[in-house]
């Protein structure tokens, strides 16, 4: 490389752009006007405000004035586990956010499966549009929709009262279904990739060893599939952690961790921001279990 | 100079030690900062940043003051009292439209000064007795705020499944309400205030004394009450939207509600009442921040708004009761209006009581015990909900 670029002056000599000589020739420079913009966005960003967040998470607020000043106390952290109505609320949002991605991976796979493998041209494509149909619309438009389809005079008991099929209300599991629902595509979309990879000869090799159709999906798509299947669950899962306004309009009473969040954002800015932490905590010790399956690498 | 300042400011205690004993509260001192009280109006300064609810500030009655003055208003609207809290913080605003429970944080805070009612002609007579003098926005003699208008929380309900008003509140409260599942109940810290009035009627062995003073064992009692209401909740509310959406859906039978939301619903069925237990309120006040660079737009602004005219164009627009009574006599339709919103009846709004923060210092006037204050409140609602 070294060589090279000792060279590189006296192969062109031509002067008619300078700048690309001039930075041919530099390679730290280079580097830095490669780098400069990305850099500034993370550093200046995103790590300096995750960093002040983090900061303020040690602050204290007056009682008399409820100022927010400047000091250090781990009280904050400390509430996230002894107050029991924010632990529990740590806890159900944890389960919140691993029954989408569970939902969502069991719907996944035999969507996956039938798109890219039994389906005609003109279905499949039909299917994709429909999978990615609801990204087109506003988030809070679709979570408002949910809240329309399960409210006492709305769809579900239009639809299926006459079958004796009763709408239960808003509640925890309408939350999970509208997360699910939100999050869906980013579980379908790429396990659908990941299945139309997977050469059709590897079927016939399993069909030809004897094995039945449920055998070659866990012996032989499933476990090709885990790298998609990890990557759609870090999205669905990380999404569905951070997400609120899912529980506040179809969760009735349900409290997840952006909820106490928004709550105390103006309340109490530092149980704030050491609540802020919970979700970002869940999602490193996610990454690390899926590190740990080797998938990661794979991805 | 100074001594007039304190001749003014003498006048005032006097004053309010007489209203003050009229509206039957004690003669609490609290600590407050020293903030300097404005002498005289001078040059308007050409803006004024206000901070205000929806509706508080239009073009129909702004476009005339800032012709008459020459102050460009830049409204900017706040959706709770803790973000107006936090805005007037910033220090970027002149003036807010604060309900009780933001106006006590900020005078104690030192982010608002006290005014000088005699700048403010307009603030006179006709401002509905029951909006002046009162523990939310005048500390130790000093009113800080210039009322604009106020409404109760009052419950709500469908009547086809009620069949009639219900008496009491106890449908939200007790878990053996016939409507569990079907109660919806206000999303902040100020609602444990509601719990307090429901138990100072019916658990006075609490020795509860004013909804916004509860100490320990008192405030334990009204979180106890709220996780049995949360049991039976279905929603909780702070989106009026939401609010309007639930009722109409058929998803909220009973809950808390202002005059305006039912108006709203434009749904025949849905009624309100004030239940026999009273109930909390909002009322909304004019509070001038204490480093404003505009004081002189502010209070040119706080006059204007309450004459009877742009008052009750305030009250209308946004459905409360208007500060300015003198509105109501100006035509049939604002009548109709202060009717509607019980603006003229003291009776009514002697049964509600105004948002107010609570703070260390008991309100109700007790010396002997320390008061829950509103981060305590704050704590408190968080583990409610759980």
């Amino acid at each position: 490389m070294s060589q090279k670029s000792a060279d590189a002056p006296s192969i062109s000599a031509d002067y008619s752009r300078p700048l690309s000589t001039y930075l041919f020739q530099r390679s730290r420079i280079r580097l830095l006007g490669l780098l400069a913009l990305p850099m500034t966005w993370l550093v200046g960003v995103y790590i300096v405000s995750l960093a002040l967040l983090l900061v303020t998470a040690f602050w204290v607020v007056n009682p008399f004035t409820s100022r927010v000043s400047p000091g250090f106390t781990l009280e904050n952290f400390v509430s996230i586990f002894t107050v029991p109505a924010y632990l529990s609320t740590s806890l159900r949002t944890l389960g919140m956010a691993l029954a989408v991605t569970a939902i969502s991976a069991v719907f996944a796979v035999p969507l996956g499966i039938y798109m890219a493998k039994l389906a005609s041209p003109l279905t499949r494509n039909l299917l994709a549009v429909a999978i990615t149909l609801p990204l087109w619309a506003g988030y809070l438009v679709k979570i408002l929709a949910m809240r329309l389809v399960f409210t006492e005079n709305g769809f579900i008991n239009w639809a299926l009262g006459p079958l004796g099929i009763h709408s239960p209300g808003f509640n925890l599991w309408v939350a999970i279904i509208t997360l699910t629902y939100l999050w869906f595509p980013y579980m379908a979309l790429p396990v659908f990739t990941a299945i139309r990879q997977i050469p059709n000869s590897l079927f016939d090799a399993s069909a030809d060893l004897g094995a039945k159709s449920f055998t070659t999906i866990f012996q032989v798509v499933l476990p090709l599939i885990v790298p998609a299947v990890v990557a759609g669950s870090v999205f669905t899962f990380s999404l569905s952690l951070g997400d609120y306004l899912a529980a506040r309009f179809t969760g009735g009473s349900t409290q997840m961790i952006g909820s106490i969040i928004a709550s105390n954002i103006n309340l109490n800015p530092p149980v704030a921001a050491a609540f802020s932490m919970v979700p970002i905590a869940f999602v490193v010790l996610y990454l690390m279990v899926a590190r740990r399956t080797g998938s990661l690498e794979r991805m | 100079m100074r001594s007039k300042k304190l001749a003014v400011v003498s006048l005032f205690a006097v004053s309010a030690v007489i209203l003050s004993a009229c509206s039957g509260s004690s003669g609490l001192t609290l600590d407050v900062p020293d903030v300097p009280m404005v002498e005289e109006v001078g040059a308007f300064e050409g803006e004024l940043n206000i901070v205000n609810w929806s509706g508080f500030v239009e073009p129909a009655w702004t476009d005339q003051f800032t012709a008459d003055t020459g102050c460009v208003v830049n409204p900017r609207v706040a959706g709770t009292s803790d973000e107006m809290v936090t805005l007037m913080r910033t220090g970027e605003y002149d003036i807010v439209s604060a309900s009780g429970d933001a106006a006590l944080r900020l005078i104690v805070g030192g982010d608002v000064q006290p005014l000088n009612i005699e700048l403010i002609p307009n603030f006179g007579d006709d401002i509905a007795e029951g909006m002046k003098g009162q523990i939310y926005d005048t500390v130790n003699g000093n009113p800080y705020g210039v009322p604009i208008g106020r409404g109760a929380n009052l419950l709500q309900y469908n009547e086809d499944i009620t069949g009639s008003a219900p008496e009491s509140w106890d449908v939200v409260w007790e878990s053996d309400s016939p409507y569990a599942g079907k109660i919806t109940a206000y999303d902040a810290p100020i609602y444990i205030a509601d719990a307090a009035v429901y138990l100072m009627y019916h658990n006075p062995d609490l020795g509860i004394e004013n909804p916004y003073a509860l100490d320990e064992a008192q405030l334990a009692a009204a979180v106890e009450l709220l996780k049995q209401q949360n049991d039976i909740i279905g929603e909780y509310w702070s989106d009026p939207v939401a609010q309007i959406t639930s009722f109409v859906g058929g998803n909220t039978v009973v809950g808390t509600s202002w005059e305006i939301l039912r108006k709203f619903a434009a749904s025949d069925n849905l009624k309100t009442t004030l239940p026999v237990e009273g109930s909390t309120g909002w009322y909304d006040a004019w509070l001038v921040s204490s480093t404003t660079p505009n004081v002189n737009c502010a209070y040119a602004w706080m006059d204007y708004t309450s004459q009877a005219d742009v008052n009750g164009a305030i009250a209308m627009n946004f459905g409360m009761a208007p500060a300015n009574t003198a509105f109501c006599a100006t035509s049939p339709e604002a009548q109709a209006h202060c009717d509607e919103f019980s603006a003229e009846d003291e009776e009514f709004f002697s049964k509600v009581w105004p948002w107010t923060t609570p703070i260390e210092q008991c309100v109700d006037g007790r010396t002997d015990v320390k008061c829950a204050s509103f981060q305590d409140w704050t704590n408190a609602w968080l583990t409610v909900k759980g």
